[in-house]
């Protein structure tokens, strides 16, 4: 077993700025109405001196000008949570901390590589989302968690290696019960190493099981006991807006960060999207909801956002936007289209799948089609959309442009090439045609496939031209 | 003048510009008629550009002109496109052509987003050729669709009016239609050669 820990030291923060990125300073404050204070500060905060912990009336004693945010836990939870999806691609085996996201890669890295590489995965994944992290890695759950908040980038991998690395961490770092941490100090137990060495009764008559069941969990004796982290079935992400939006323009940025999560999280799971809704709340509590389906389950982020924006603009907003939501039910697998190596396209091609959904985006769900023919052999029947063509050939000829209904055909008498060909058919459904067709050529030279009534060759009927 | 320089070695060197065109690589991309074939600079409709094809009125033979390509061109690898086509094709006369209607894509756009379908599908690289009936196309809109051509490597033929002939145009070929007395074809324009005299007949298929 080896367990990495993702340890997420400003998961709230983070959210709040990606969210609305600002470079002033930026606090979160939490607490009753009279006594707020602040749980996190941003770096700009920081260099004003502005520290957690502080009453907020102290810090604007501080600081005249800063951002105050109020922090909510549950969009603390719902973005542990969203990490933790996202990390699922890595490990089936992903449990949740506070604060911390932990897997189990020792599988893993056949698949991803040595741990360096896998690490620099992880990374690449969590900065491209802005989430800041430290990551480390040790046999045991529980003494990854630790390391990590010692310091960024440990790697144990060897259970060896393990109480030798475990030695030095002064105990405030250790993640013991509060209560130990804070008294063993005073017995001049300053590091685990120490800790680790003393006799277990005494322990246990000091402490209680709780302590010793904290250690043999850090060094591995006991299992982890952590609960596997399930992925929701649904994804569900709400953006509220820092002001006010009442043109599209301004929601582009938000959506590009939502497609991008989406995109993240159907990696975790190894999925794809064809259906997903975009809601625009609106103050009254009304909302419009932007359908986006795609063709085939798709999961590029690039295309996602493109197609969501494509049907986003064409949207006529009833009111100011509050917040974005972004709803994604219907997540069929994933299944990437396959590619020539001998692919002749030029090298920056868009396939043609992608191609489609741009096209379908911007004109409409049933702007692009292909037509097939049917075994009916009226004309205005003979072909429909989406129809699987057949390949059987037709004796007479056909025209290569057919009118959606016969009209007249104006001037003057045209000149029969060829015909008749008589079709009599219909009488079951209502749609009795009985005619003979004629190729013929108008006096401007235009070639058209005519007909008229049985045995008449007058009031010419236009079908088609051959064109 | 006792420095008396070889006339090859400048000519070598390749700092004097002789005044020759840039010679016309062959093309891969035969009409299907061989004596419009014959015509054209490149053996063919231009690589990877427009071509314009300029019709008194519809229905004179103007599809007949391309569907040797269509049929050749879709059986390769890459679709064919048809972007707010005028009348609907008619799949059983396409297939007595030889073009497999399943590698066909129509597009169906308003006036307004025509130029901008055609051109994302050339741009994607992902069509063989492209066929568009522009209303309102200016000079401006013909160049960008022949940027697009070119990157996509696509073929792009644009049917429009005669009445367009007047106007200069970006695209590398353009044809004239000519349907009384007899169906010819008219080279109007032809990047990389002279443009030629005298019209080609065309012998559109003989329907019985």
């Amino acid at each position: 077993m080896l367990w990495a820990c993702v340890l997420l030291p400003q998961l709230a923060l983070d959210g709040v700025l990606r969210r609305q990125p600002t470079a002033g300073p930026l606090v979160l404050v939490a607490g009753a109405a009279q006594a707020r204070s602040i749980v996190a500060v941003n770096p700009a905060a920081r260099e004003a001196g502005l520290r957690v912990g502080q009453r907020l009336s102290a810090a604007q004693a501080l600081l005249a000008r800063f951002d105050a945010l109020p922090y909510e836990p549950d969009a603390v939870d719902r973005w542990q949570q969203f990490l933790a999806a996202v990390a699922y691609r890595y490990s089936s085996e992903v449990s949740l901390l506070p604060h911390a996201i932990v897997l189990e890669v020792s599988r893993s890295m056949g698949l991803f590589g040595p741990w360096p590489r896998l690490e620099s995965l992880l990374r690449a994944d969590f900065t491209a989302l802005g989430f800041r992290h430290r990551i480390s890695v040790a046999p045991t759950a529980h003494a990854a968690y630790v390391l990590a908040g010692v310091e960024d980038g440990q790697a144990v991998l060897t259970p060896e290696a393990l109480p030798r690395a475990l030695q030095n961490v002064p105990l405030h770092k250790s993640r013991l019960p509060a209560v130990t941490a804070a008294a063993l100090p005073g017995m001049g137990i300053r590091s685990l190493g120490q800790l680790l060495r003393m006799p277990r009764d005494g322990l246990r008559r000091r402490f209680g099981a709780e302590l010793l069941l904290a250690l043999d969990r850090l060094t591995g004796e006991t299992p982890a006991g952590l609960d596997c982290f399930r992925p929701p079935d649904r994804f569900d992400l709400r953006v509220e807006l820092s002001h006010e939006v009442e043109n599209i323009a301004a929601l582009v940025f938000p959506l590009r960060r939502m497609t991008a999560d989406l995109a993240a999280w159907l990696a975790g799971r190894d999925g794809g999207v064809q259906r997903f809704v975009l809601r625009l709340e609106h103050r009254d509590g009304s909302s419009t909801d932007v359908q986006v389906g795609l063709l085939t389950p798709e999961r590029e982020a690039g295309l996602l956002f493109e197609v969501a924006r494509g049907r986003l603009e064409q949207v006529q907003l009833p009111g100011p936007v509050l917040a974005l939501r972004l709803l994604a039910r219907e997540l069929p697998p994933f299944v990437p289209a396959g590619r020539d190596l001998f692919d002749e396209r030029p090298a920056n091609a868009l396939p043609i799948e992608q191609l489609r959904e741009r096209l379908r985006a911007r004109l409409g769900d049933h702007a692009v089609h292909q037509l097939g023919s049917t075994t009916d052999p009226r004309p205005e029947r003979a072909q429909r959309i989406a129809a699987r063509d057949d390949g059987g050939q037709e004796p007479s000829p056909r025209p290569t442009w057919l009118l959606d209904r016969p009209i007249p055909l104006r001037g003057m008498a045209p000149r029969i090439l060829s015909g008749p060909e008589r079709l009599e058919t219909g009488w079951w459904d209502g749609g009795e045609v009985c005619r003979d067709y004629y190729v013929v050529e108008t006096a401007q030279g235009q070639r058209a496939w005519a007909f008229c009534a049985p045995g008449e060759q007058a009031g010419w009927m236009l079908q088609g031209w051959f064109a | 003048m006792s420095a008396v320089v070889a006339l090859s070695t400048l000519l070598d060197a390749q700092q004097v510009w002789r005044g020759r065109a840039m010679p016309v690589p062959a093309g891969e991309q035969p009409t299907g008629w061989a004596a419009l074939d014959a015509l054209l600079p490149s053996g063919g409709w231009p690589e990877a550009s427009l071509s314009e094809i300029l019709l008194p009125l519809d229905g004179v033979g103007e599809l007949q002109l391309v569907l040797p390509t269509l049929a050749r061109l879709s059986r390769g690898a890459r679709p064919l496109v048809l972007v707010a086509p005028p009348y609907a094709p008619c799949v059983a006369g396409w297939r007595q052509h030889g073009v497999d209607m399943r590698r066909v894509e129509i597009v169906t756009a308003l006036e307004r987003d025509v130029l901008w379908a055609t051109e994302q599908c050339l741009r994607s690289g992902s069509c063989a050729a492209v066929l568009a009936w522009p209303q309102q196309a200016d000079d401006r809109a013909l160049r960008r669709l022949q940027v697009a051509a070119d990157s996509g490597r696509a073929l792009a033929f644009a049917f429009r009016d005669r009445r367009h002939l007047a106007n200069a145009s970006p695209a590398a070929l353009r044809l004239e239609l000519e349907a009384a007395p007899r169906a010819r074809v008219w080279v109007r324009k032809c990047r990389g050669g002279a443009v030629p005299a005298q019209p080609v007949p065309l012998a559109l298929a003989a329907l019985h």
